[in-house]
């Protein structure tokens, strides 16, 4: 096997431990850990989560990801933090089932909150039993041992010490740990060790380095379009010119002058397969397919929110906060006047900066492994045993880094696809879409529509609801367990099994009546839908709060107020107030309360704010937007955020991963849009997909930590890409006097606004 | 028909036989093993393949391996000399810029190509030379850093 698994973790420690060669099962696992042999993983026991290696260093084992925000830096601090080490003496092996117990994998912001606190729930618990046998060893009792920098020592006798690595280092923990019996993100588990006193942090707030860069940049180390597996098969699909489509009949012989390339059709299935890839690549060109005639699917795009307003409607939720219905439309009844508005959303893509890749090697009788971009491998492993017909454990599924992950992409897909030839064919499968695949079919951010009503009597808000009718969040689940949530499954037979769920806006405000509320409809297709529907970065973030937030400005201007003064006013939790204030104050903010329409010869000037909550996480955003008003093309000039995550753990990649977010959310805000004919997506490529260029780029992003040390960190990589397109909408509301309420904000669109 | 086709890739010469139209990035990746050059688009749009050939930035996913002739081609893995990273690399790797770094060859190679005519560039003329480069994590903030970095290196 020539296949690499986070060979970087051991870099980053010096090199002192290489692995290049690496196996399925028990041997890998003791390789990786340059030990003998590794328990078998159980969540009971500490072994499973961390274990000392001979030079005294740490490793813990992270069943998450990281897709270079850098949370496994951040991780690595958490669990240097309770064992008094520094940072680069932690080692995170992330994401491999043969390794780490199931997180979840990468999934909502909880990196760090969830996985990185069960880490280090771990590694007090590590560092407690590290105490247990030094106390015995040195005949001193434990409360008069301290740890500094991997040693053991006594308060009161210096001489008395033991490091790590003379304690445990090189072998694995034989400690029984209770834990939760939740797989997944709520994976975690109890130490008996006190978790160290905030005040005493030494490594929270540092910025270590992120650890993946310099592989990256030198091209030192394998991504999962890289891994190569003797024998290995190059597999691409075919998709139908017309979404719902099946081949009826494929001619063989039309490919059979390309050397060693072969044709897998099953139901309807059709993919081939190829030694060498730009073989494969020419034979799903040249392969002369019959599709079944069947009627087109979709609407025209321009009807796309009729019809979501005229569909019937699956489910219905809302807020668990919400009052009776009686009750909402009795405060409506007593209000002087009623404000009104629709916000509507498209469908975006995540197209990632390269079709999704697997590879999976099929080995009935042994273990089948599955090397995967996937956010989660462990459930990725799962979903390709089903479709295998294989228990879990006979599937590793090992992540590597692939080209990007912001949710519920193509990667799922990839990886059911790479199964599905590889039995076909009893080879070794790497498994690449094309562009039009990774653009076209992964699974899209749902398409919406927000209505937003304020009563308002004796100028202030008496009664609110915020409507939401959109295609599904999880039309496609975004825990890819289950193959049935995948094109090649769904091609031989499985059936998908639609979440049927939405969300509310995230806030603090309050009025006296508040109602949030949702609906979803059917998708365009029950199976091999290109506008299926899942979690893209900050799922319904963008959109559901674009409509709350520009509404709140909306009714602000209505009442006379100006925009942060009236959140200031309206949201009641302290911390929320405090990121509105921090970034209006470091932006300079000018109360007002209509549009300020700044013109300067043709570009007119605005500043707009907007905030959200995620999950406990507070963010606040002031854009500036320049507006060109005869080509209606906005330029974000600048953003200043003031974001409170909890603790900050490394400020550094705090901020950058800030600053992506900031550049992704600007690109939604302005470009994004999944085009389609009645046919199929028509948003094929970058350019019917555009994106942020780089002469786009906002000139400053300014950011402001707002440290709460006695806080748990509450998850960072997704709440600031939240009020992005808002404070966009806002400002652009601000500089030129037109609400969009659809998105995205494009020049043409804009212009038409302000003719 | 496969042809026997010489390149001179990294300073090291190298034949393979292959159809003259496939698109060098497959021989590169596909038959001599390299791992840099990445497939985005397969259609010249994004720079994830991108290598520079005589100095010029090239997207290796749209130039039939048989018209190269006698250029040579540098990757960014080729970029290291006697194991030190080009100012380039140095510059990116300082600011931490990649997250997923499935693009990078694109921002890297251009910019390698830029500071060669250009030393010092201006903030416009770096981006009149990036236009075009696809970045989907949108680390725009950082590339900028990078690039003004290994220019004042």
């Amino acid at each position: 096997m020539n296949t690499h698994l986070n060979r970087r973790h051991f870099l980053a420690t010096g090199g002192a431990l290489t692995i290049s060669v690496l196996m399925p099962g028990e041997i890998a696992r003791a390789a990786v850990a340059g030990l003998d042999k590794r328990p078998p993983l159980d969540p009971k026991k500490l072994a499973s989560y961390i274990s000392i290696r001979a030079d005294g260093s740490a490793i813990a084992y992270f069943g998450k990801m990281d897709m270079g925000q850098g949370t496994d830096t951040g991780v690595a601090q958490m669990v240097a933090e309770e064992l008094d080490l520094p940072a680069e003496k932690v080692i995170i092996l992330a994401g491999d089932s043969g390794t780490s117990l199931n997180q979840g994998g990468a999934s909502g912001s909880t990196g760090v909150s969830h996985g990185g606190a069960t880490l280090r729930n771990a590694a007090a618990e590590a560092r407690y039993v590290m105490l247990e046998i030094a106390s015995k060893q040195l005949n001193v009792p434990m409360e008069d041992l301290v740890t500094a920098n991997g040693v053991i020592s006594s308060k009161t006798d210096a001489s008395k010490k033991m490091t790590y690595a003379e304690v445990v280092g090189g072998k694995w923990f034989d400690t029984e740990v209770e834990w939760n019996g939740k797989i997944g993100n709520d994976l975690s588990m109890k130490t008996r060790a006190k978790l160290k006193d905030p005040k005493d942090y030494k490594v929270y707030g540092t910025s270590a380095p992120r650890r993946d860069v310099e592989y990256k940049m030198l091209g030192t180390d394998d991504y999962v379009v890289d891994i190569k597996v003797p024998g290995m098969l190059h597999a691409r699909t075919i998709m139908p010119p017309r979404a719902g489509a099946v081949p009826v009949k494929v001619d063989e012989a039309s490919i059979k002058d390309i050397p060693g390339a072969k044709v897998v059709f099953e139901k309807a299935l059709l993919g081939v397969v190829a030694p060498k890839e730009w073989d494969a690549i020419k034979a799903a060109n040249q392969l002369k397919v019959t599709w079944s005639d069947v009627p087109a699917p979709f609407p025209d795009q321009k009807d796309l929110f009729t019809h979501i307003r005229n569909a019937k409607v699956l489910k219905a939720g809302g807020s668990p906060k919400n009052v009776e219905p009686a009750k909402v439309e009795e405060a409506f009844k007593g209000a002087d006047k009623v404000i009104e508005a629709t916000y509507e959303w498209p469908f975006q893509s995540h197209a990632s900066m390269g079709p999704a890749c697997a590879v999976v090697d099929y080995q009935p009788n042994g273990i089948t492994t599955l090397w995967t971009g996937s956010q989660k491998p462990h459930f990725a492993g799962d979903g390709v045993a089903k479709i295998l017909g294989l228990k879990p454990e006979q599937v590793r599924g090992i992540w590597v880094a692939g080209p990007g992950s912001y949710g519920r992409n193509d990667a799922g897909d990839a990886a059911v696809y790479a199964a599905l030839f590889s039995k076909a064919t009893g080879k070794p499968v790497r498994y690449q879409g094309m562009r039009h695949e990774g653009s076209g079919w992964d699974p899209k951010s749902p398409a919406s529509i927000h209505t937003i009503r304020a009563g308002i009597k004796d100028g202030k808000v008496v009664a609110w609801h915020f409507h939401s009718k959109a295609f599904d969040r999880l039309n496609v689940s975004s825990n890819e367990s289950d193959p049935s949530d995948n094109l090649g499954a769904q091609a031989v037979g499985f059936q998908a099994k639609p979440g049927l769920t939405y969300g509310t806006p995230e806030e603090s405000y309050a009025f006296p009546v508040k109602h949030q509320t949702w609906e979803v409809i059917p998708p365009f297709l029950e199976v091999m839908n290109p506008l299926r529907s899942s979690h893209l970065r900050d799922p319904l973030g963008p959109e559901i709060h674009f409509a709350n937030e520009g509404f709140i400005d909306e009714v602000a201007f209505a009442l006379g107020q100006d925009p942060v003064a009236f959140r200031l006013a309206t949201a009641t939790e302290q911390r929320d107030k405090d990121v509105l204030k921090a970034a209006a104050d470091k932006a300079g903010w000018k109360p007002h309360t209509a549009a300020t329409k700044t013109k300067k010869g043709d570009v007119v000037t605005g500043m707009g704010i907007a905030y959200a909550q995620r999950n406990g996480t507070r963010v606040a955003i002031v854009a500036e937007v320049d507006v060109n008003v005869k080509t209606g093309k906005v330029h974000a000039r600048k953003f200043t955020v003031a974001h409170d995550c909890g603790v900050v753990i490394n400020p550094r990649l705090l901020t950058q991963g800030i600053e992506g977010n900031i550049c992704q959310g600007l690109s939604r805000a302005l470009h994004e849009e999944v085009n389609f004919s009645k046919d199929n997506v028509t948003s094929v490529d970058w350019l019917t997909y555009p994106i942020l260029d780089i002469t786009e780029r906002p000139h400053e992003i300014d950011v402001v930590l707002i440290n709460r040390q006695n806080l748990p960190p509450s998850g960072a990589g997704e709440g600031s890409m939240r009020p992005v397109v808002a404070a966009v909408g806002n400002a652009i509301f601000d500089a030129t006097g037109v609400r969009l309420r659809r998105g995205p904000f494009t020049a043409e669109r804009l212009k038409a606004g302000m003719a | 028909m496969a042809k026997r086709i010489e390149l001179n890739v990294d300073g090291k010469a190298h034949t393979i036989d292959a159809d003259p139209d496939m698109p060098l990035l497959y021989a590169l990746r596909d038959d001599l093993g390299l791992r840099n050059p990445k497939f985005g688009c397969g259609l010249a749009q994004c720079g994830a393949c991108t290598v520079l050939i005589d100095g010029q930035p090239v997207r290796s996913c749209s130039m039939p391996v048989d018209a190269i002739g006698k250029g040579k081609i540098t990757t960014m893995g080729g970029l290291v000399q006697n194991g030190k990273p080009h100012k380039v690399q140095e510059a990116f790797i300082a600011e931490q810029v990649p997250q997923c770094g499935y693009c990078m060859n694109g921002w890297v190679m251009t910019t390698v190509a830029l500071l060669e005519k250009t030393p010092k560039p201006t903030d416009a003329q770096i981006e009149e030379a990036l236009t075009g480069l696809k970045c989907r994590c949108a680390t725009h903030a950082s590339i900028m850093r990078a690039v003004r970095r290994a220019a004042t290196a």
